[in-house]
C-alpha cells in the first residue's frame, strides 16, 4: 500500500518531461502496471487523485494498462500465462520459470498540451 | 485510516478509478521508463557505497512481530567477535529496536518513517550519513514490518531475507507473492514453536514458495531460549564470501534468480 509513493515518483518524472517540452498542461499519463508489480491499479488511481493536486498534472487523466503475467520455463522453454501466486510452467508444470511479462511498473507515455504544437505528431 | 498510501479505496468506491477515454489532441511523449527509476538510482548509489567499503548489505523483511530484531540480537551475539556489524532499523515510530541493537554493542541508526509503510533508498541514504561504513563487514537493514510495500523498493542491498514466522499461516507465500519472490532466503522463524503449532506445516510453506517459480532456500531459526542458528549463520558466512554486485530490476528480484 505504497501507491502514493509510486504516484509521487511518477509525477516527479512527468513534471520533468512537461518542463522539457514547455508544456502548458499535462492531459494524460499512460502507465503500465503488471499484475505481479506489487502495485494495485485501483489504489494507484485513487492515490493519483490526491498526489496530482497542485502539480502540472492537476487536471491530467491517469490511464492504467494492466499487464498479464507470462512465464518462460527454463526446463522446456515454453512461454505460458500464469497467476501471481502460481508461476509454474503450464506445459510441464516445472517451477524453474522466469517472469517475462507482468512485473512491469512503467511510465509509457505522457500527453501534453504545448502552446505551439496542437495536433502535432507523436515525438519519440 | 492511513493518509499515505491510498488504502481507503474499497470495492465500493473503486469506480472512481481512471477509465480509458479517447486521447485529447496535443503532443504525446513516449517515455517507457520505470516508475521507480529515481529510487533505483539512489539505491544503486547506496550499493556503490557498500561495495566501496566492502560491506555486505542485507535487507530483512517480514510481517510485524515475526522476530526480525530478536534474530538480529542473537546473530550479533554469535558473530560480533568475528565480524563488524551495524544495523539500520526502520519503524513507523520509536527508536526501541535501535536501542536493543546498541545494547548488543554494535552501532544502529533508527529511521522513523511516520506513516510510511516501507523504507526507500532515499531514507537509507540519509541513514548512511549517520553510519560510518569504514571498517564494517555486515550491514543489516531491518525494514518496516510489512509483507507488501517493502517488496517494491530497492534499497541498495545485496540480499533480501524474508522471515516467515511459524505463528503465521504457512500459506503466506501464496498470499504475498511479490514479497516472497523477492527473497534470496526464506527463514522460518520461531521454529522452536513448530512442535506446538499444529497448523503450520513447513512442507506446505515450501510448496507455496516453489509455486512462485523459486528455488529459494528455506531454513529454520529460533532466537530465544534454545537458539537454532546454525543454518542462518552458515548462509550469512557464505554470502560474506560471495561476489556481491547485483543489478536490481523492478520489482525487487531475488539475486539468485532461477
Amino acid at each position: 500500500m505504497h501507491e502514493l509513493s509510486v504516484c509521487q515518483a511518477l509525477l516527479d518524472e512527468v513534471a520533468k518531461i512537461a518542463t522539457t517540452h514547455d508544456a502548458r498542461t499535462v492531459e494524460r499519463i499512460n502507465v503500465e502496471v503488471g499484475r505481479l508489480s506489487g502495485v494495485e491499479p485501483e489504489l494507484l488511481a485513487r492515490a493519483f487523485e490526491i498526489a496530482r493536486l497542485g502539480t502540472c498534472a492537476a487536471q491530467a487523466e491517469l490511464a492504467i494498462t494492466l499487464c498479464d503475467i507470462m512465464v518462460r520455463c527454463s526446463d522446456c522453454g515454453t512461454a505460458s500465462p500464469a497467476q501471481p501466486n502460481r508461476l509454474l510452467c503450464a506445459a510441464c508444470g516445472g517451477y524453474r520459470t522466469r517472469v517475462v511479462a507482468g512485473d512491469e511498473l512503467r511510465l509509457r507515455a505522457v500527453e501534453l498540451e504545448v502552446p505551439e504544437a496542437a495536433g502535432a505528431a507523436p515525438i519519440h | 485510516m492511513c493518509d499515505t498510501c491510498g488504502c481507503t479505496i474499497t470495492t465500493g468506491n473503486a469506480h472512481l478509478a481512471a477509465v480509458d477515454r479517447p486521447a485529447p489532441p496535443g503532443v504525446t511523449v513516449e517515455v517507457l521508463k520505470d516508475l521507480l527509476a529515481a529510487n533505483d538510482r539512489v539505491a544503486q548509489h547506496n550499493r556503490e557505497h557498500f561495495d566501496e567499503h566492502g560491506v555486505l548489505a542485507i535487507n530483512l523483511m517480514s510481517s510485524p512481530g515475526a522476530g526480525k530484531t530478536t534474530l538480529l540480537e542473537a546473530t550479533i551475539l554469535a558473530l560480533r567477535d568475528r565480524y563488524r556489524i551495524a544495523v539500520i532499523e526502520g519503524d513507523l515510530e520509536t527508536d526501541r529496536d535501535a536501542a536493543r541493537i546498541r545494547a548488543q554493542g554494535v552501532p544502529a541508526v533508527q529511521i522513523t518513517t511516520g506513516t510510511a509503510c516501507h523504507l526507500d533508498a532515499h531514507l537509507v541514504h540519509q541513514a548512511l550519513h549517520d553510519l560510518p561504513l569504514a571498517g564494517l563487514d555486515l550491514l543489516f537493514i531491518e525494514n518496516v514490518g510489512n509483507l507488501v510495500c517493502p517488496a517494491s523498493f530497492d534499497l541498495g542491498q545485496h540480499r533480501n531475507v524474508v522471515l516467515l514466522c511459524t505463528t503465521e499461516g504457512d500459506d503466506k507465500p501464496a498470499k504475498y507473492p511479490v514479497m516472497f519472490r523477492a527473497a534470496d532466503l526464506v527463514v522460518l522463524s520461531k521454529a522452536d514453536l513448530l512442535g506446538v503449532l499444529e497448523d503450520f506445516d513447513p512442507a506446505r510453506a515450501e510448496a507455496a514458495l516453489r509455486a512462485l517459480g523459486r528455488e529459494t532456500p528455506v531454513i529454520r531459526t529460533a532466537a530465544r531460549r534454545s537458539p537454532v542458528l546454525a543454518a542462518w549463520l552458515e548462509w550469512l558466512e557464505q554470502q560474506l564470501g560471495a561476489p556481491r554486485a547485483i543489478a536490481q530490476p523492478r520489482p525487487l528480484q531475488a539475486t539468485a534468480a532461477v
